[in-house]
């Protein structure tokens, strides 16, 4: 009876593939600079960010605006929750900008997965999650060496206290790959692989959803009602996902430089 | 056929975990610029305004309770000086009253010994008159009654025995008087 039915209409599904990762150059096309949608949608978004850091910070009062008090109430979430709980109030005032363009800038990178007309999450190319890994990876090193003392610091992270000492041959190895690869790695494959998903999770709802309702007959309309549903459930989920993405980086890297500040902290 | 088989073949040259060099690139430039306005233009910014709140919130409270002490220094002193104006107020008001019966006490003591004295001085004043009306009189009695008993003799000589009674007793009078007359004097 599908097979009929199949049969009789020809219209056929196509699932979304890695390809809507991949859409052609708009702009400077075949230069380093080369704009597609996706890296388009990025500069955007992050021209957006800055519009409104500026509209909320532009004339600071005492007594704030109702945007100044949005831009005041992110900042002091953040502050507290992500850059100040790890680290502290005076080191999270030294950190405090590098934090907060890190998740601000995953945060509305991530937001375009689920505003139109953009539909995609720009940090779903792994290039912003890598260059933003490298730089918590590059921070957490610096630090430790400025501020742990340089040899001091690779000592206690590759040989971690309270370890009987034939442990260290098994424990070094592993320290040193999991601290030194693994973290910058993790940070940035944890973040562009949600993302990654989630688009391809909310294309694939939404693509059934168009596909059931316009190309397929009655009842299988049904079944497309049931995946609008599922899509709007899912971009609920992502919605959650974009902040949870941003905040775990971010609290993640304020972990690793509390750690490498060591004892100084 | 061949399109497709071109299709697949690039669709399988992507691997979502190498970065393509614009992906880098814009990656890079978009969180250098993030960092740069949030570093050196947002944060600062938001910092200053918080501490000039955080200041003009605790110098407000401590404003506030500089003036409810200084309210309740004033106040303290008001009451006292009010204490101090009441009980001089009392002390005036008693001393007052204390000098007024002194004053009321010397004024009727002055006015009673005034009065003594008027009154001796009149009590002399009359007895010295009276002794002196009574001396003058008693020189002009005599005449008088050769006056009157000339007059009585000369007008009505027919009653005789009468008029010599009415001299009599007018003598008779008179030496009463003269014997009661050092008696007033001396008293």
């Amino acid at each position: 009876m599908f097979g009929a039915q199949a049969v009789a209409h020809t219209a056929t599904f196509v699932p979304p593939t890695i390809d809507e990762f991949y859409p052609a150059d708009i702009l400077f096309a075949g230069t380093p600079f080369a704009l597609n949608r996706i890296l388009l949608i990025r500069v955007i978004s992050i021209a957006l960010l800055l519009l409104l850091v500026w509209l909320g910070v532009r004339r600071m009062r005492v007594v704030p605006t109702r945007w100044q008090g949005v831009v005041e109430f992110s900042y002091d979430f953040v502050r507290k929750n992500v850059v100040d709980q790890p680290l502290g109030e005076r080191q999270g005032r030294r950190f405090a900008p590098l934090l907060m363009a890190m998740f601000f800038s995953i945060i509305i990178m991530n937001l375009t997965e689920v505003v139109p007309p953009f539909l995609m999450p720009s940090t779903s190319l792994i290039g912003v999650p890598l260059v933003l890994g490298i730089i918590s990876w590059a921070t957490f090193i610096y630090v430790g060496i400025k501020d742990d003392g340089g040899w001091r610091f690779f000592v206690h992270e590759l040989f971690p206290k309270g370890v009987p000492w034939p442990l260290y041959i098994l424990i070094a190895p592993v320290e040193l790959i999991s601290t030194f690869v693994f973290r910058p790695l993790t940070l940035a494959l944890r973040l562009t692989m949600n993302m990654f998903v989630g688009h391809l999770l909310l294309a694939l709802c939404f693509g059934a959803t168009s596909f059931f309702l316009f190309e397929m007959p009655m009842l299988w309309k049904s079944l497309g009602v049931g995946m609008l549903a599922f899509g709007l459930i899912f971009t609920l989920f992502e919605l959650l996902e974009i902040v949870l993405q941003a905040y775990i980086f971010t609290l993640l890297t304020a972990n690793y430089i509390a750690m490498s500040l060591g004892d100084a902290n | 056929m061949l399109t497709f088989a071109a299709v697949t073949a690039a669709s399988e040259s992507h691997n979502p975990l190498l970065p393509s060099v614009p992906d880098l690139i814009w990656g890079t430039v978009c969180f250098v610029v993030v960092l740069g306005v949030f570093w050196k233009y947002a944060l600062p910014r938001i910092q200053t305004m918080l501490d000039e709140r955080s200041e003009k919130i605790a110098g407000g409270i401590q404003k506030a309770e500089a003036a409810q002490a200084e309210a309740a220094n004033a106040l303290e002193s008001y009451n006292a000086q009010l204490a101090d104006a009441r009980a001089e107020a009392n002390q005036i008001r008693a001393r007052a009253r204390e000098d007024a019966e002194k004053i009321a006490a010397e004024i009727t003591a002055k006015a009673k010994r005034e009065g003594e004295r008027i009154v001796a001085q009149a009590t002399a004043q009359t007895e010295t008159d009276r002794a002196a009306a009574f001396r003058e009189l008693k020189g002009e009695v005599g005449v008088l009654a050769v006056d009157l008993a000339s007059q009585i003799v000369g007008v009505s000589l027919g009653d005789d025995a009468q008029a010599k009674a009415v001299v009599d007793r007018f003598i008779d009078q008179l030496g009463k008087a003269d014997a009661a007359a050092p008696e007033g004097a001396a008293r």
